[in-house]
């Protein structure tokens, strides 16, 4: 049977673009079905009832949600060029890892939007400080780690691609959070992005992004 | 056993996340020392095996520490192939249970505690909460159970069944420190029947705590996030955790 597999997603999501890498290294064809966030398609809801959410990916026409699911769905399924370790006690690494940057995400970036759609200085100085107390424990636990070290992405750095985001949106707004002298481990890991052939064909032209962040935040800033 | 095969799990007997793990051991036939940690007053090993969350559950296996108790439930069945599967063999239907299980994780599990910590308008929200996410697991129980009975024995508990046996395997206490039936069969009769039905699974009895001490330990939390007063609450946490001990399991268990 012919396969087919739909990734419904956002170009501006980190959350998809993780699949997408993962698709693009293994040199899986797929449709990517942009989901507009304000009317979500019929599809979409269907395929993710739970969370309403991208990214989904549609095999042959059975969907996956959630983004780390994706990913070992996907290196489970397509086994050349694997994303995770083969060693049990590796991919245990690999998946502790994963968890923790997530989990760090969603502390950094609350803390990284304060700092930069505030209006107050004070206010801002306290974001830059949230946000970069939690970077701190990303740089020091991730700095000596081997999965930087391979020429391909793997599932670790895969799933660190959002602080990509981070880069930009600091950018667009001119705040500085995630800077080379603070965290020289971080921004060689967004350098290595920035080199990376499979990566670059995923991540949007950085003009169009930060455009998308300043549209996204910008108002939000000049107004306070 | 061999030095280079030992297996050790440094846990805490209240916690359900080493509940899970030892499950899971148990189903494997996996032979393993058990060390009972005070979480007051952390071992040095436990602090140099997690050193990044420093807490239980963490498995020791060849030397090497795996920590989280998901990834320690898929090293598990990675490692040791020849117990009963934690996870089926088809790519999609894994997809599947690994979603449930985040979702078990983080949409039930963190509201069910925030109901626990929480009191008046706040915890009638979470309750709300709890019982939105409830529905949605019985509707993706349908579509995961395809109308078929989920038997369940300690054969074929797999990573869901486990997830979801140490959040409401103590459903029951749940109810009387919290006033609120979680699992109820007319509302959820899939969920409930499946509850039930891992709650008689011999080695799942053999693990849970009794009925009275889990009461205390609801009213333990609760208490602890009502009336923080810090020094106060170390301490007693200390005492109650070192008071009410595996005490309650058989010898060979322990």
């Amino acid at each position: 049977m012919a396969e087919e597999v739909k990734l419904f997603g956002k170009w501006a999501s980190p959350f998809s673009r993780r699949i997408e890498v993962a698709l693009k290294l293994k040199g899986v064809e797929y449709e990517f079905i942009e989901e507009d966030v304000f009317n979500k398609s019929p599809a979409l809801l269907n395929y993710n009832p739970v969370h309403k959410k991208v990214p989904v990916l549609v095999h042959n026409g059975k969907p996956i949600a959630e983004s780390l699911v994706i990913m070992e769905y996907i290196d489970e399924t397509w086994k050349h060029n694997p994303i995770l370790p083969v060693d049990p006690f590796e991919k245990a690494m690999a998946r502790f890892w994963a968890k923790f940057i997530d989990d760090k995400f969603w502390a950094i970036w609350p803390a990284a939007k304060k700092a930069m759609i505030s209006g107050g200085e004070k206010e801002r100085e306290e974001g830059v400080e949230e946000a970069q107390q939690h970077l701190k424990v990303l740089e020091t636990q991730l700095k000596e780690k081997k999965f930087f070290g391979g020429e391909r992405l793997g599932f670790v750095e895969i799933t660190a691609s959002l602080i990509v985001c981070i880069v930009v949106a600091q950018g667009a707004l001119g705040v500085e959070i995630l800077t080379q002298d603070k965290f020289p481990a971080l921004h060689e890991l967004t350098q290595k992005f920035a080199d990376d052939d499979v990566f670059k064909q995923c991540v949007p032209p950085r003009e169009k992004h930060s455009a998308y962040f300043k549209a996204l935040w910008g108002a939000l800033a000049a107004s306070k | 056993m061999a030095e280079e095969n030992k297996v050790k799990l440094h846990g805490m007997w209240a916690s359900p996340y080493v509940q899970r793990v030892e499950i899971a051991l148990k189903i494997k036939g996996i032979p393993y020392e058990y060390v009972e940690e005070d979480l007051v007053n952390k071992s040095q090993l436990l602090l140099q095996y997690n050193p990044v969350h420093k807490k239980v559950p963490v498995l020791i296996h060849n030397g090497k520490s795996i920590c989280e108790s998901l990834v320690i439930l898929e090293y598990i069945d990675e490692t040791w192939k020849n117990g009963p599967p934690l996870l089926p063999q088809d790519p999609y239907k894994r997809a599947k249970v690994r979603f449930w299980t985040s979702f078990v994780e983080k949409e039930l599990l963190e509201n069910v505690l925030l109901v626990v910590r929480s009191e008046g308008e706040a915890q009638e929200k979470a309750i709300k909460v709890v019982f939105e996410k409830l529905k949605l697991l019985e509707e993706g129980l349908k579509d995961l159970f395809q109308g078929e009975t989920h038997h369940i024995d300690g054969e074929n508990m797999g990573i869901l069944d486990i997830f979801l046996c140490s959040l409401f395997g103590a459903h029951k206490a749940q109810e009387e420190v919290l006033g609120v039936k979680f699992i109820d069969p007319e509302k959820f009769p899939l969920l409930s029947s499946w509850v039930t039905a891992f709650t008689e699974v011999a080695v799942v009895k053999a693990l849970q705590p009794p009925h009275e001490k889990l009461v205390v330990v609801y009213q333990f939390l609760r208490q602890k996030a009502l009336q923080p007063s810090a020094a106060e609450v170390e301490v007693k946490e200390g005492v109650y955790v070192r008071s009410l001990s595996r005490s309650h399991l058989p010898d060979t268990l322990i």
